[in-house]
């Protein structure tokens, strides 16, 4: 095994991960979740079957395979759109009485097809425009996991690809480039700070000097998506608008899309220094707090185990994210180093957007926490994530 | 300058390989880059959570305090109201409300078929409540909420058919009397939102049980008492779940017991021989106390009714019964007093000195007096002959009084009878009291009917208590108890008076002694002579002394009155009666009998010794005194 401590915190995660599951289930009228914490042990059981087998493969013949992986994960992504079903959204696809993701699968599918392509040892691209390929390959799952439709879940992948870019030491100001019509995008939303924007796009343009054409393609890139900010804004669903707004002021719609946040802050906060005690909050226990077993897990524990349990919660994931990325640095085989640092990316976006959104940093997406919430496919994915990134360890 | 930054490795050599040692150090700075936002983005988590947890601790304590507490209103037991020989008159009973417990709509369909013919549920209403149902899944649906003790024994028996169920109990109030005491003891129901708005009920919440009518309404703050709180707590849904730990129940104070003066017994003796078709009262005071034994109005109705909600079809037929049951004829109506006013004229003339009591009038009666032009008649249309003035009042003679009046003068009997408190309410402790009517001087006349729309000879209708008089039973009795104590009565009250601060009126009848006896030996001819116009009613064992009267009413009949007190040597009672339109045949004068029956019922439940009436002396000779 490739970093013994670094497997072990992910298993104490995870065994913490069931036992809080569990508490979610404690509520006073019994619903499914009661039950929860059980088919998560079982899924538990499986990952780790998966990580055995995973972490035997040689980084070589996951290279070889990854292509392949990358186009089912595709093809499931497109399957989905066609039989898949879920609440709202069609994101699930259900055969033999199991229930499986794809567009967890796709991120990792993803993750492989990026190491794959940017681990040779050629200078590293610094012209946006050659970047085609990775942008390709991330845009393909990324549309199809949006036309879920599944917004958190997409926006990973942009995180992703550019974790993917940062580690294969593209230039920071061409990663700026890339990134800037999406940046551009959030800021349409007012003329005068997308115009400082702008300002600040275009200073920047000129005082590194890329090629005429990427410069070009930058600035018409910004424009566009200022523009496109307001119809795209538009288009959303009511329920989607009504989730980046009540983020701004929960006060909005206390009943309806603000609850979840007032509750889970009102959850968080009676938590105190030492919390209620494991099993007893009363917002978990009374069903004040939905969600209480996947989004809102964090939740949970912050009632439950007040302050300190949450400093040791995340301790316990600093220890293991920065555990990950030195496992990146420290390995010389390129493919599974940006494999591992996007690994690192995509779970630390997780953490941020999923824990910031139990405390009001972040609007409501829906994102699972890694080794803590419910969720079978994503435990798998996961596991495996720490196969892969054990046998980068391993072969450093 | 070509793209840099902290980008890759050799600009020299585009295109070319970059080494290992330059992609480790390139690792090694963004790295560090990388670990440096982590650790950033950690910070910033933690300095939420500390902003929440610790800062934040007291108020979202607060809030989720908040979210699940709710504090439930335990009703008090309402305090018992006993008659002066603690009789019950008001009571608390279980009453049992059914209700049907969340569960599954096919289990609920089956136990409303089940207890359909328990309840009498018609089909309807079976499918209304079964929608009721389905509507709120999680919360137990109310379907009757007064259900007879025998239905729910029944239930109970056959638990096993009914598991989604539950029989809840609540006090309920009750009146063992019913309609013998509808009116003064009144009826309690649901409170009001105008009733809310009342500073006396500031403390009282939606919901509450609050006394609407008499005793009830009167004395409902010590009645009443305190509701407890429970402390429960809810879920999400707002489903109880539990009593809060952290605070403990709050016990409900129940409301004070209450005791009256009345007499049960009077009430249902008077209940019983009122006669049926008529319509009128009686009210009857202890003159030494001033408590009220007896105020009866008739017809009357249920109060238990009124109880829980009164349904519609029923209030709407009390309400528009052409008898008005739900009137309190004994307090809140008014009636010309008749000839019961002419002991109110005797007192002024006989303490002012206008006339003795063996005085004569001018004019002997042949059946009418000439005033002027007009003519005003006597009852007995042949005539009283010549009379003084204790037999005038033995016999009732209108002339005599015209005569009176008219010595007495109009400003002499305004301003007079205007002292005697006749202008007002008495102030008993019940609501819905009217106070009587008189004119209080000339000035009245004038307003009302322009200074030249009136003559004196508005006096001699007021002398025979016609015209602009009306009165209350209460009132009447009131004076004839200054009369048969000669002390300023007490407020009359229904309260026993040993809780009570006795408060005496504020007007003196001032009658010397000698003249009041002579008055009270006039009344007690009336009842014990022949020739009297109430003798068919006298007592074997006590002598009731008293005043018949037949008011004249443009509406119909004339009422028929009697006031009146026994023993007249030592006053116990003090009953004044009326029956509307109760002359029939214009012989029988039906309150005479009603009260007589009713006093001699009084003086022997409460053990007075007889003292049989004196046969009657010489008709000059009148001493009222008796050994």
């Amino acid at each position: 095994m490739g970093d013994p401590r670094f497997v072990f915190a992910a298993l104490a995660l995870s065994v913490f991960g069931i036992a809080m599951i569990y508490s979610a289930g404690l509520t006073d009228i019994p619903t499914p979740v009661s039950n929860a914490w059980k088919r998560q042990s079982v899924w538990l059981m499986v990952s780790i079957v998966a990580f055995a087998v995973a972490s035997r493969v040689p980084l070589r013949w996951l290279e070889w395979l990854t292509p392949w992986i990358y186009g089912l994960a595709l093809a499931l992504l497109f399957a989905v759109l066609v039989v898949g079903s879920g609440p709202g959204t069609r994101s699930w696809l259900k055969f033999a009485g199991f229930s499986f993701q794809p567009a967890e699968l796709a991120k990792l599918a993803t993750i492989l097809m990026l190491a794959m392509t940017l681990s040779g040892r050629e200078e590293p691209e610094t012209r946006l425009l050659r970047l085609w390929r990775p942008l390709l390959i991330t845009f393909a799952p990324f549309v199809l996991v949006l036309a879920q439709p599944d917004l958190g879940s997409a926006v990973t992948f942009g995180v992703i690809l550019i974790c993917a870019l940062f580690w294969a030491g593209i230039p920071l100001f061409t990663i700026f480039m890339l990134v800037s019509p999406g940046v551009s995008l959030l800021l349409g939303w007012s003329a005068t700070v997308w115009g400082a924007w702008f300002v600040l796009v275009i200073l920047l343009l000129y005082f590194h000097r890329p090629y005429m054409l990427e410069a070009v393609a930058v600035a018409v890139g910004n424009l566009a998506a200022g523009a496109l900010a307001t119809p795209l804004w538009n288009s959303l669903a009511p329920y989607q608008q009504n989730r980046l707004l009540v983020f701004l002021n929960p006060g909005i719609d206390p009943r309806g899309a603000g609850w979840h946040l007032i509750q889970s802050r009102v959850a968080i906060g009676s938590g105190g220094w030492l919390g209620q005690g494991f099993g007893d909050g009363p917002q978990k226990r009374l069903s004040f707090l939905p969600e209480q077993h996947t989004d809102f897990i964090f939740s949970v524990i912050g009632e439950e185990l007040g302050f300190v349990g949450v400093l040791v919660v995340l301790a316990a994931f600093g220890w293991l994210l920065h555990r990950v990325v030195r496992i990146a640095v420290g390995s010389s085989q390129n493919f599974g180093s940006i494999l591992t640092f996007s690994l690192f990316g995509a779970w630390f976006a997780h953490l941020v957007i999923n824990i910031g959104m139990t405390v009001g940093l972040m609007p409501v997406t829906g994102l699972p926490l890694p080794f803590l919430s419910y969720g079978g496919t994503f435990l798998l994915m996961t596991f495996i994530g720490v196969a892969l990134i054990s046998r980068t360890a391993l072969e450093s | 300058m070509n793209s840099g930054g902290n980008g890759g490795g050799n600009p020299s050599r585009p295109g070319g390989v970059r080494s290992q040692s330059d992609v480790d150090r390139m690792r090694g700075r963004r790295a560090r880059l990388a670990l440096g936002l982590l650790f950033g983005c950690l910070g910033v988590l933690v300095a939420a959570f500390l902003r929440l947890q610790v800062a934040g601790q007291a108020e979202y304590t607060l809030q989720s305090t908040q979210n699940r507490l709710r504090a439930i209103s335990m009703p008090p037991p309402r305090g018992s109201i006993y008659d002066r020989r603690g009789r019950l008159l008001a009571e608390n009973v279980p009453g049992y409300s059914l209700s049907l417990l969340p569960g599954s709509p096919d289990s609920a369909r089956a136990t409303l078929d089940r207890l359909a013919p328990w309840l009498g549920l018609t089909a309807n209403e079976r499918d209304d409540l079964y929608q009721r149902f389905r509507q709120r899944p999680g919360s137990a649906l109310l379907v009757r909420d007064d259900m007879e003790p025998a239905i729910v024994a029944a239930i109970e028996e056959r638990r096993p058919e009914f598991r989604m169920v539950l029989i809840d109990t609540h006090p309920r109030r009750r009146y063992p009397a019913g309609t013998a005491i509808a009116h003064v003891i009144g009826y309690v129901s649901e409170i009001s939102e105008s009733e809310l708005e009342i500073p006396d009920f500031e403390s009282y919440e939606a919901g509450r049980t609050i006394g609407k009518k008499g005793i009830e309404r009167e004395y409902e703050l010590s009645l009443g008492g305190t509701p407890g709180v429970r402390f429960v707590e809810v879920n999400a849904r707002g489903s109880i779940v539990g009593e809060f730990g952290p605070r403990p129940s709050v016990p409900a104070v129940p409301g004070e017991d209450l005791t009256l003066g009345l007499d049960l017994e009077l009430h249902l003796l008077a209940d019983s021989i009122f006669p049926d078709t008529m319509k009128g009262g009686v009210v009857a005071l202890d003159p030494q106390t001033g408590e009220v034994l007896l105020l009866y109005s008739h017809p009357t109705f249920d109060p238990n009714l009124f109880v829980g909600g009164i349904s519609f079809p029923e209030w709407a037929s009390l309400r528009d019964d052409p008898m008005q049951p739900l009137l309190n004829r004994a307090l809140s109506a008014l009636y010309p007093p008749g000839s019961t006013w002419k002991p109110v004229l005797a007192s002024l003339a006989l303490r002012d000195g206008v006339a003795g009591i063996k005085d004569y009038m001018p004019s002997a009666c042949h059946g009418s007096l000439q005033y002027g032009n007009r003519t005003f008649h006597c009852w007995k249309h042949s005539g009283h002959g010549r009379l003084d003035m204790s037999g005038a009042i033995k016999e009732s003679c209108n002339v005599f009084f015209y005569q009176l009046g008219q010595r007495i003068g109009l400003d002499g009997l305004l301003s007079g009878v205007s002292g005697l408190g006749f202008n007002g309410r008495t102030g008993i402790d019940i609501p819905g009291e009217t106070g009587g009517r008189y004119p209080p001087n000339r000035g009245w006349y004038d307003e009302r009917f322009g200074p030249r729309g009136w003559t004196e000879s508005v006096t001699l209708n007021l002398s025979i208590g016609q015209g602009e008089t009306e009165q209350s039973l209460l009132r009447m009795a009131q004076f004839y108890a200054a009369v048969a104590t000669g002390q300023p009565p007490i407020i009359p009250h229904l309260r026993r008076s040993e809780v009570m601060e006795a408060r005496r009126v504020d007007w003196r009848l001032d009658l010397p002694e000698e003249r009041r006896q002579e008055l009270i030996a006039a009344l007690a001819r009336v009842v014990n002579e022949p020739g009297g116009t109430a003798y068919s009613v006298r007592l074997a064992d006590w002598t009731l002394a008293g005043k018949t009267g037949t008011a004249q009413n443009p509406h119909g009949e004339a009422h028929s009155w009697f006031v009146g007190f026994a023993p007249a040597e030592n006053p116990r009672i003090v009953i004044a009666a009326i029956v509307e339109n109760g002359h029939p045949d214009n012989t029988r004068s039906l309150a005479v009998p009603l009260a007589s029956r009713l006093a001699h019922r009084f003086l022997t439940d409460e053990g007075i010794p007889p003292s049989p009436p004196r046969e009657p002396a010489a008709a000059s000779a009148v001493s009222g005194a008796s050994p």
